[in-house]
């Protein structure tokens, strides 16, 4: 069942209840027709703070320009720079993991649903160990995806293995829900010479060709125009696949965000943009971020389809992005998403958050706001899993990492080799010289290099 | 991109209107304007959506309106084009060719007379060629986009006019490798892109001197085609570079330190080199004339050496 696409109007049916704002006329891809939402518009001569009236916008005479007619008004009226209300949040789950009466969302099978519990349960595990192996000295780094293991795992569900995925850097759940193990993230964070990446990258800076997960890079937001490219690429390959990429809210004001959002639009290429907004960007809140409604109304500032989401809730997530991808390809259009959320962990083990922000209101959304609980609890209610299963799974990935710790802790490093290699497709004459050259120095001062990385 | 259907061109300007140079002129018309494809004004993301899709699959090709506008660029082609490779452990490659006008034209300003080849030479994992003539266009571009490597390929804004006979079939020229121009015993001229043309000029002066200068043209600014260029010194003796880079951090720098790091036995002079002085580039014609490189300078550069 799982896997099964809706037929595209279903889908559209489904997504028009979600609420995805964008206009809906079967085969409209130009926007002709007036927007969906009420445009708020405050008048110019009321005093103070003015009550926004609402009005929608109905035809009049009017005039040509480039682009098409727009409808002349005598009142000079500015846009406000705020709806009244903030757009809506779609979930299908309460707090307390019941499913909200009247909610509409993609039915999952027992075994969908417990893979994807497992995930998140396995993610949030790897996370914590991790984390402490990189206090213990063992790893230079980490990062965690704690608070954010519904985006992670419930979005890669909704996916297939032909999506190609362009992660920021706080997506590892992806990988682990399409088959990576819990030895080759460790091989990663060790840099070993097991690691794909051949040890070239800081931890947590996964790539996978073959689970089509684009190797991680660290500036923000450059993944996402190679997105839209993909997407492009896709497109003249006329492939039932669609790119996906994610950034948090401090990546939507990088100007690639901006661009590529501007470019998936003009070009309608198959993409769907994840917005994790998780309300900080290392020390800076999303006040300091920008002044938007959050980054879902960005969207339609562009001419993207777009959604707000709650990020905590597994069914929600899933729902929206099996939806997103559905219009994504048969419509071959970008799709916006928008998942509210919270970093409960530091931004990774270089910070302390506890210096910018309370602590117990990270303590709130680790414990009364934790998307791993709610849905468990949903699940247990379905009667398929219980407290035995749980300690069971904990156990057994602790074991599992624990042990895929010490292995890739006392693999080999990448030999000297490997630093000379894929800089080209074939070292170039410089590089052998300079290869040449190290290896003599190091000959000549064995001493001072260390002993254990293999030549 | 008759013979290989991943080839793509994307750039602004370059679909219907052809290209602000006509490189691309025709293409959207025989091709689509998807695979010719207008892009929105945003070269750092276009150069990222580039990237993407040479990842997966695709070969674009993409242009820089003027290469000066490539350094908004800069990140992408720093960071992802040129380290992608390398940090996914191979497992991404990224044949992307980036080209585009570039050096000094005719009183364009500052802005659009800039010499990329100094900022991106650093770049691990870039390839860069240059190339002078219709002959070695066609060649290196082809090469170019063949290769699996990123290219930027730099063409010159005031050589797009040159007109020359050559094979209608294909032939495919080596990215690595320098051209001779001109045989010759008594100094070796390097030189790439327009200079050559300056240094051609500035033989036929010398010649009539008495000199017999050997010029090469070196087409591959990364990596150099140190072969060609030693065999010739081990020749001659003698070096002079003429580039239209800055003084400071050009092309011209660098492969002074690798002659010097290579051929210090062979040589009986110091390498000189000419370069433009570390100015911005004037609007003012005169003032232009002065910051450029000309064939007086090298003949007289000729002279010095050979004393």
């Amino acid at each position: 069942m799982a896997g099964r696409l809706a037929g595209s109007r279903a889908a559209r049916e489904l997504a028009r209840r979600m609420g995805f704002m964008g206009s809906f006329r079967a085969g409209l891809s130009n926007v002709g027709g007036g927007p969906s939402l009420p445009v708020e518009i405050c008048r110019r001569d009321a005093g103070g703070v003015s009550p926004c009236i609402s009005s929608r916008v109905t035809a009049r005479p009017g005039g040509e320009f480039p682009r098409g007619k727009v409808a002349f008004v005598a009142e000079m009226e500015f846009l406000a720079e705020l709806l009244k209300e903030r757009i809506n949040c779609y979930r299908v789950l309460d707090d307390d993991g019941r499913t909200i009466s009247g909610s509409s969302f993609k039915e999952v099978s027992k075994e969908m649903a417990l893979e994807m519990y497992s995930g998140m349960v396995t993610l949030q595990t790897m996370d914590t160990i991790f984390y402490e192996a990189q206090r213990q000295g063992r790893i230079s780094f980490y990062l965690t995806t704690i608070g954010e293991e519904a985006i992670n795992i419930a979005s890669a569900a909704a996916l297939t293995m032909d999506d190609v995925v362009f992660p920021q850097y706080r997506e590892p759940g992806i990988l682990l829900w399409r088959g990576f193990t819990l030895q080759e993230f460790a091989n990663q964070c060790f840099g070993n010479k097991y690691d794909y990446g051949k040890g070239r990258q800081m931890p947590i800076h996964y790539g996978s060709n073959k689970l089509n997960y684009f190797t991680v890079s660290s500036p923000i937001a450059t993944q996402i125009p190679h997105a839209v490219g993909a997407a492009y690429s896709l497109k003249m390959e006329g492939k039932q696949a669609c790119a996906v990429t994610y950034f948090g809210d401090g990546g939507t004001s990088e100007g690639d965000f901006h661009a590529a959002l501007n470019f998936a639009a003009v070009m309608e290429v198959p993409v769907i943009f994840f917005c994790r907004n998780n309300g900080w960007a290392i020390s800076t809140p999303t006040s300091e971020q920008f002044r938007s409604d959050g980054a879902v109304v960005r969207g339609q500032a562009y001419g993207i389809r777009s959604i707000r989401i709650d990020g905590n809730d597994a069914l929600a997530v899933y729902s929206a992005v099996h939806a997103a991808r559905e219009m994504a390809i048969s419509e071959s259009r970008p799709i916006l998403i928008e998942a509210l959320t919270y970093r409960v962990g530091h931004h990774s083990t270089s910070d302390d958050s506890t210096k910018y922000r309370p602590v117990h209101e990270i303590e709130h959304w680790r414990t009364a706001r934790d998307p791993i609980s709610r849905y468990r609890k949903w699940v247990q209610r379905n009667g398929w899993w219980s407290d035995e299963n749980e300690t069971e799974l904990r156990k057994n990935v602790k074991k599992e990492l624990m042990n895929a710790i010490q292995i890739s802790e006392r693999a080999e490093k990448p030999p000297l080799s490997e630093l000379f290699t894929d800089v080209y497709d074939v070292p170039t004459s410089n590089l052998r010289e300079q290869e040449a050259l190290l290896r003599q120095t190091i000959q000549r001062h064995r001493e001072d290099y260390p002993p254990d990385v293999p030549l | 991109m008759d013979r290989d259907p991943t080839v793509c061109v994307m750039g602004e300007d370059v679909g219907h209107y052809g290209g602000s140079y006509k490189v691309t002129k025709g293409l959207a018309t025989k091709y689509g304007d998807l695979r010719v494809l207008d892009t929105p004004i945003a070269e750092n993301s276009f150069t990222g959506m580039g990237i993407g899709a040479a990842m997966t699959g695709l070969r674009p090709i993409v242009e820089g309106m003027n290469m000066g506008f490539l350094l908004l660029a800069y990140n992408q082609i720093s960071n992802n084009c040129g380290m992608l490779h390398y940090t996914s452990g191979g497992q991404f490659k990224i044949p992307i060719v980036i080209r585009g006008p570039g050096g000094v034209g005719r009183q364009l300003g500052a802005e659009h007379s800039q010499r990329l080849e100094s900022y991106f030479q650093s770049i691990p994992g870039l390839q860069m060629v240059a190339c002078s003539t219709p002959y070695n266009a066609k060649g290196l571009m082809k090469a170019a986009i063949r290769s699996d490597n990123p290219v930027v390929l730099f063409e010159h804004v005031l050589l797009y006019n040159l007109k020359e006979r050559i094979p209608d079939e294909e032939y495919v020229l080596c990215l690595e490798e320098a051209e001779m121009v001109r045989p010759g015993e008594h100094v070796t001229i390097l030189t790439y892109s327009r200079m050559r043309y300056h240094v051609m000029q500035a033989a036929k002066t010398l010649v009539n001197k008495g000199y017999d200068p050997e010029v090469i043209d070196i087409r591959s600014l990364k990596p150099f085609d140190l072969y060609t260029i030693g065999n010739s010194i081990k020749k001659t003796h003698r070096v002079l570079i003429v580039e239209e880079c800055m003084r400071t951090g050009g092309i011209g720098a660098s492969l002074r330190a690798a002659i010097i790091d290579n051929f210090w036995d062979y040589l009986d002079a110091p390498v000189m080199c000419l370069s433009s002085q570390d100015v911005p580039t004037p609007y003012a014609g005169t003032l232009e004339e002065w910051t450029v490189v000309q064939p007086a300078q090298i003949v007289t550069a000729v002279e010095q050496i050979c004393k």
